[in-house]
Order: structure tokens, then C-alpha cells, then sequence
């Protein structure tokens, strides 16, 4: 997508009307808050900084910017320069419940205008949040008229501008929030290109990489069978039932939930394996395999093998001799008698394992 | 009186196949086919109804406020290591009128859950109920009264705790008065918001099973050989807890489990759906060997290094959760396992019905199964 230029920091802006709900997105996102803890949230003074660690190699430097007119008049006229410059991704918050949907369009309008004089290579999202205050039945349609009538608005960004229907009660603010997050990391191709490799290697029938804090899904890899799998939601609702279990274990254990972190998980039953485990500094690896301990065993000491390379990957210093690192890890490990048992005829990858 | 006429119609759930083990027969049960009954009474809009979805269907606590008001016995039932049904009463009925039949109502039933609303007048609640119970103590002496103080979440700490004792001591002075002296009734403070009620529910039942004593010795027996701070053997699907080792708790293990057996639930939905549908793909190879017959789940958590959360599936209903303390032995999960193993086959000497169904009898709750009982979609070799 946009790799090559490698950058330490990313700017993030999130912008929208006052009320609409950015700050209890980020909270939940980022903060480890349930979705009924965000009443307390006060409204946003100013500009609220954060910083994210993602995947080692970026690093989100998110500003929230309270939405009440006044600010948002100062970022457009005095901090101008300093709020709109070098951003890589603006998020903008429609409330779908606002009364002055015209005026928020306005707002919005002026807001692109400035970032496109700023940072005309941003890239442009739009989460119509608070879906959940609508009728099931209409959403779709509701969500699809508000979409044309903003993307009419959005001047420069027309055509790459991207819209998210959002509600912090489901998993759709993570399904948004992944595709965010996927679109800001430099080297998601080659991370994704070490994963298949190793999906193949271990003969996994989905691997997912996710950050550890967030438990946003970074990027994930399907093989055979499993893209038949009918729940195509499966990796918002695994972020979702990931961070719920997190905050239990905080909440029992009385341990803060940023280091309520579980070394590793696994569930075993007679039609699949399912593993998590942790990959580097900040990532999580989920691996679901064939129902069989012998796939899990290799499967788990392959991904401890393979831990430096994702590693390399992280701090962003290796280049991209990906192929040739992973094939070595796998080499010395004495894998080769586990792979043979259940090595599929005609299937030339695996062949470069042993 | 129209309810008495339509009880022969009221919703009967559906089931597949007739159970064929009684093995969970409740002290003052007959022999008769029907099932144990847990009645849920109280006054109009106490929250009869909310707690049965909420426990029984797994509605959400939010979505309660949108319940009609109940206008005939709803009657859910629970298959699991025992059946038994849940009869869900309309609240504003006289039911000890001389033209209703009592007995078609309370014959058979194991308790009577008595739902008072501590966020209201309550006064009210708690004569209908010494009337109940006073009329039941000559017929059915045996039947244990649960009064559930419901809706506590709305009160604080202090005002919860003083409703609380208050009640108890109107209900038992008002018996006393009567002259029933030490009347077979428990109280519990409840509440749909959180783990209450399903804690609540567990001491309910619990007192229905008479392999209880023996449940709890095997489990105590677990924890000693492994070292394990607390086990459970959970009912999956309603998360009730049918037994735990009789070591004092903190209160919060309960909720542990029952989160951790959500996120296991979870899990297998996604990645254990039905392959065979699928098979026209010849892609997939599919292994004569299968993993292990009975989902199991560990988790470790980071800080402490030692396996804390551990799962085992006991057979279609029961689950076996372990809160593992800091001196368990982490790297000694084998020991674990074996010794489940020997859980498992004395539990199946308890409870018969605690074996495995034959195949082709499906479990009730799509979704949640774990898959053992369908062979076919990972034995199959190509």
C-alpha cells in the first residue's frame, strides 16, 4: 500500500462536531474503557495528545481535537499551520443523530480545505457514528445517503475519502479502527508476506497479528477451507472478545489492564486449535489450525523460531530479505520429520522448509 | 379463570428427543416423566421475566426494559446434566383461589424463587409471600423458598445492605408469628447487571442435586492433588455452577470463570463451524487423527508465569474451570490432566446421564457445541 518511505512518527487528527463521540472512541480504542464507562468522559478541551505504539516502527501520535465551535475556529484560523501540517490520516466523526447534519457538512468542508492546504497527501476517513441510535432496518440506507452527501463536500479527497458506519456498542468501531490502523502501517506488505509464509509453513488455516493494548487486528492471512468461514466479522469480534477478557482478568486480578496481558492462550477441541501467543513487543499472533497436537507442537515451536524475524520487521532495520531469513529459521529447527507426516501431495512450498 | 385453562397450552419449549435419564431427581419428585420444576413468582414487574431471558436466552440486560408484561405461565426448559423447567408465573394472579387447581402448579416442583424488587414498596411482596408460603407448608413442607431481592444494582452499598436484613427479618418474624419456626427459606441480593443472579440461580440448584456432597469431595480432592485454588464444573450453557471445591472464595472467582468460559464459547463459534458443508473443496485435507475428544483451554497470564485459567470439556453440558493460585505447578500440566481424567470417570459413575449422548443427538443450542459429537467432519481421512 504505501511502503518504502518508513516514518517513526504518524499524525492523526480526530475532528468532528462536539457530542459526537470521538473522545469515547478513543477511550475504548485506546484506553482500555467499556462502552458504558465513556459517560464519564467530560468534553475535550483543546487538543488532547496521544501516543500509540503500533508494530514497533509506527508510531501513532493521535490529536484529539475538542469539537466545540470555538476551537475549531482557532485550529482553522491561528494554530492553522501547526494543527493541518504533515498529517497521514484525518478522521472526521459524523454524529448521525445531529439535528444540523447541513451545518456539520459545512464544518467539515472547511476543515478539508485546510488540511488540503496543508497535507494534501493525507488520507481521509469518515466514521457516521452512533449507529446504533438507528433502526436496524434503515441504517444501511441512511448510512449511504449521509456517505454521497459528504463525499460531494470533500472537495480534494473526493475520491479516496472512505466512510465507516460506527457504533462503540459492537464491533464495528473496531472493523473501522483496523482499517485505519492497516492503512498507516508502512510495511504492512512485507509483514503480510512473512505471515503467509509462515501460515504455509505451520499449515495454519488463519493466522491474525494484532497489537496487544488495542487489540486491533493488524493484518491477517486465510488459507483453504477457512475463507468459507461464515463469519466474515470473525477478527472485529475477536478484537472485541479479546479486550472484553482483558478487562475481567484487570478487573479480578486488580492489576492495571495495560498489564493484564495473558502470556498465551489455547483452546482445543475436536474441530480446530486455536492458539495466541505473543509475537513481538507489541503484537499478538492468533493462530487457528487443524484439530491434531502434532500440528500444534511444530506449529508452536516454528512461531518461536520465526519471533526474530517479526522482530526485525518491528524495529523496521531489516531489508527485505524476508524470504531467504524465514526459509533458514525453519531449516535448523529439525522440523523437517514433523512436516512429512502430513505434507500434502503436489504441494511445492513446504518442499523449501526442509 | 382463564390461566387455568390455558396452562395445558402454555409454551412448552421445544425438544428434540424425550430425556432419558432421571438420575437428577429432585427430592419430592414423582416418578413420572415431567420435569422438575423451579417456579419464578413474585409480584407484578419485581423482574420475573427479565431474569429468565436473561439467564435462560442470553438476552442482554439492556434489552429487558422492552419486555411485555407476562400474562400466562411461561415455561422455559433447561437441558443439561439434568432437565428441569422453569415456570415463569404471572404476577398478578391469586393462585391459592379456591377454583384454581394448586396442585397441577406445585406438585413436582423443586423451589420457588420468590422475586422481590428492592427499589419499591416492598411490604406488599413480602405479605403475598408469607401467604405462599403458608399455604405451601401443609401440602409441600419439602419445598425450598429462594427469596431473590432483586434489582440491587439501583441502591448503594449501605441502603442495598439495610433492605437487605430488613426483608429477612419481616419474612421470618411474620412466620414465626404464624408459628412456622425456622422455615426452609434462603435469601438472595440480586441483580441482572451483573454475576448475581447467575450466582444466585447456581445456589438454587445446587440444593436440588443429591450427588451434591459427592461432587464437592471430588472436586476438593482436585484441588488438593493440583494445587488448584478454586474449580467449578459449570453448566456451559447457562452458566450456571452446578458444584465447586468448599474452599472460601473472594467473590470474584465466579466471575473469572464465567468470563473465561464466554471467551472460549466465543472462540469455538467462529472456528468450529461445520467443515463438511464445505467439502465439495478438495483443497482441505482432513486428518484421520483428531486432536484431543474434549475441548480443553489454558490461558497463562504474563505477570505471574503460572497457568491461572484452565478449562476442561466434561462432556456435553459440564465444563470444569480452575483458578490456578501462585504454587501451582505450572510446568506440571500433565499432572493436571491426568487427574481430570480421573475426575471425569468418577463424575461419569455419579451421574450417569454424565456420559456421552448417543451421536445424532443434538444439542439443543446451535453454536455452542464443541464439536466432539460429529466425528465425521475431522475423522474422515482422504
Amino acid at each position: 500500500m504505501n511502503t518504502g518511505k518508513r516514518q517513526k512518527q504518524r499524525k492523526v487528527l480526530l475532528m468532528g462536531k462536539s457530542g459526537a463521540g470521538k473522545s469515547s472512541m478513543r477511550s475504548i480504542v485506546f484506553s482500555n474503557y467499556v462502552a458504558k464507562d465513556v459517560r464519564r468522559l467530560g468534553a475535550t478541551i483543546d487538543v488532547e495528545h496521544s501516543n500509540i505504539k503500533f508494530m514497533g516502527n509506527l508510531m501513532l501520535n493521535l490529536w484529539d481535537c475538542g469539537g466545540q465551535d470555538g476551537f475549531v475556529e482557532n485550529y482553522l484560523t491561528h494554530q492553522r499551520a501547526h494543527v493541518f501540517s504533515s498529517v497521514a490520516v484525518l478522521i472526521f466523526v459524523f454524529d448521525i443523530e445531529s439535528r444540523e447534519f447541513a451545518a456539520d457538512v459545512i464544518s467539515y468542508s472547511s476543515i478539508i480545505r485546510a488540511l488540503q492546504e496543508n497535507s494534501p497527501s493525507a488520507k481521509v476517513f469518515v466514521l457516521i457514528h452512533k449507529m446504533d441510535l438507528v433502526q436496524a432496518r434503515l441504517r444501511q440506507q441512511l448510512f449511504e445517503e449521509r456517505a454521497e452527501y459528504i463525499r460531494a463536500a470533500s472537495e480534494g479527497f473526493k475520491d479516496t475519502v472512505e466512510f465507516w458506519a460506527t457504533s462503540i456498542w459492537d464491533q464495528s468501531l473496531y472493523k473501522a479502527w483496523t482499517q485505519i490502523i492497516y492503512y498507516l502501517i508502512p510495511n504492512a506488505g512485507s509483514i503480510e508476506a512473512l505471515l503467509r509464509q509462515l501460515a504455509e509453513v505451520i499449515d495454519a488455516r488463519e493466522l491474525i497479528l494484532y497489537e496487544r493494548t488495542t487489540c486491533l487486528t493488524v493484518t491477517h492471512v486465510t488459507r483453504g477451507l477457512e475463507e468459507r468461514n461464515p463469519f466474515t466479522d470473525r477478527f472485529e469480534r475477536i478484537s472485541s472478545i479479546l479486550k472484553t477478557h482483558k478487562q475481567s482478568m484487570a478487573k479480578h486480578t486488580n492489576l492495571p489492564p495495560n498489564i493484564a496481558n495473558f502470556a498465551e492462550m489455547q483452546i482445543k477441541t475436536g474441530r480446530f486449535m486455536f492458539f495466541i501467543t505473543r509475537l513481538t513487543e507489541n503484537t499478538n499472533l492468533a493462530a487457528a489450525i487443524p484439530p491434531s497436537e502434532q500440528i500444534f507442537n511444530a506449529a508452536r515451536v516454528n512461531i518461536s523460531l520465526v519471533r526474530p524475524r517479526f522482530a526485525e520487521l518491528d524495529i523496521g532495520s531489516a531489508k527485505a530479505s524476508a524470504r531467504g531469513g524465514i526459509q533458514q529459521a525453519f531449516a535448523s529447527s529439525g522440523m523437517g520429520a514433523v512436516e512429512d507426516g502430513r505434507r500434502r501431495d503436489g504441494e511445492g512450498e513446504s518442499g523449501g522448509v526442509e | 379463570m382463564r390461566y387455568l385453562q390455558e396452562l395445558p397450552d402454555a409454551d412448552i419449549p421445544h425438544t428434540e428427543m424425550p430425556p432419558r435419564y432421571h438420575t437428577g431427581r429432585l427430592p419430592n419428585s414423582k416418578a413420572g416423566d415431567d420435569k422438575p420444576r423451579l417456579l419464578l413468582m413474585g409480584q407484578p414487574r419485581s423482574g420475573k421475566s427479565s431474569i429468565s431471558s436473561v439467564v435462560f436466552h442470553k438476552l442482554p440486560p439492556s434489552e429487558t426494559l422492552y419486555l411485555e408484561t407476562t400474562t400466562r405461565i411461561k415455561k422455559e426448559s433447561m437441558h443439561s446434566f439434568m432437565d428441569f423447567q422453569v415456570w415463569d408465573l404471572p404476577g398478578h394472579v391469586d393462585y391459592f383461589d379456591p377454583s384454581f387447581h394448586v396442585d397441577h402448579i406445585f406438585e413436582e416442583i423443586g423451589a420457588l424463587i420468590w422475586v422481590i424488587d428492592a427499589q419499591d414498596e416492598y411490604l406488599e411482596a413480602i405479605m403475598q409471600l408469607n401467604k405462599t408460603i403458608l399455604n405451601l407448608q401443609h401440602s409441600y413442607p419439602s419445598i425450598n423458598v429462594e427469596v431473590f431481592v432483586h434489582k440491587v444494582d439501583g441502591l448503594s452499598d449501605d441502603y442495598k445492605a439495610d433492605t437487605f436484613r430488613d426483608i429477612i427479618q419481616r419474612v421470618t418474624d411474620e412466620l414465626s408469628d404464624h408459628g412456622y419456626e425456622n422455615a426452609p427459606v434462603s435469601f438472595y441480593q440480586t441483580s441482572i447487571y451483573d454475576h448475581s443472579i447467575f450466582e444466585a440461580f447456581s445456589k438454587v440448584i445446587q440444593k436440588l442435586i443429591p450427588q451434591l456432597p459427592t461432587l464437592e469431595a471430588l472436586l476438593d480432592s482436585l484441588c488438593q492433588s493440583c494445587r488448584i485454588e478454586k474449580a467449578y464444573l459449570f453448566d456451559i450453557m447457562s452458566k450456571i455452577y452446578i458444584a465447586a471445591d468448599t474452599s472460601p472464595t473472594d467473590g470474584g472467582s465466579y466471575e473469572i470463570a464465567s468470563d473465561y468460559i464466554d471467551v472460549v464459547i466465543d472462540v469455538s463459534e467462529i472456528y468450529g463451524w461445520d467443515r463438511t458443508l464445505a467439502l465439495e473443496v478438495e483443497e482441505e485435507e482432513i486428518r484421520g487423527e483428531s486432536g484431543c475428544n474434549d475441548a480443553e483451554s489454558l490461558i497463562t497470564m504474563e505477570r505471574k508465569g503460572n497457568h491461572y485459567l484452565y478449562l476442561r470439556e466434561i462432556n456435553k453440558y459440564l465444563a470444569l474451570i480452575c483458578l490456578m493460585g501462585d504454587d501451582s505447578p505450572a510446568e506440571k500440566k500433565a499432572v493436571i490432566d491426568y487427574n481430570v481424567g480421573v475426575f471425569q470417570t468418577a463424575l461419569k459413575q455419579v451421574f450417569p446421564r454424565a456420559e456421552r449422548e448417543p451421536p445424532g443427538h443434538h444439542h439443543r443450542y446451535e453454536g455452542v457445541e464443541f464439536g466432539h459429537d460429529e466425528p465425521a467432519a475431522v475423522g474422515v481421512g482422504r
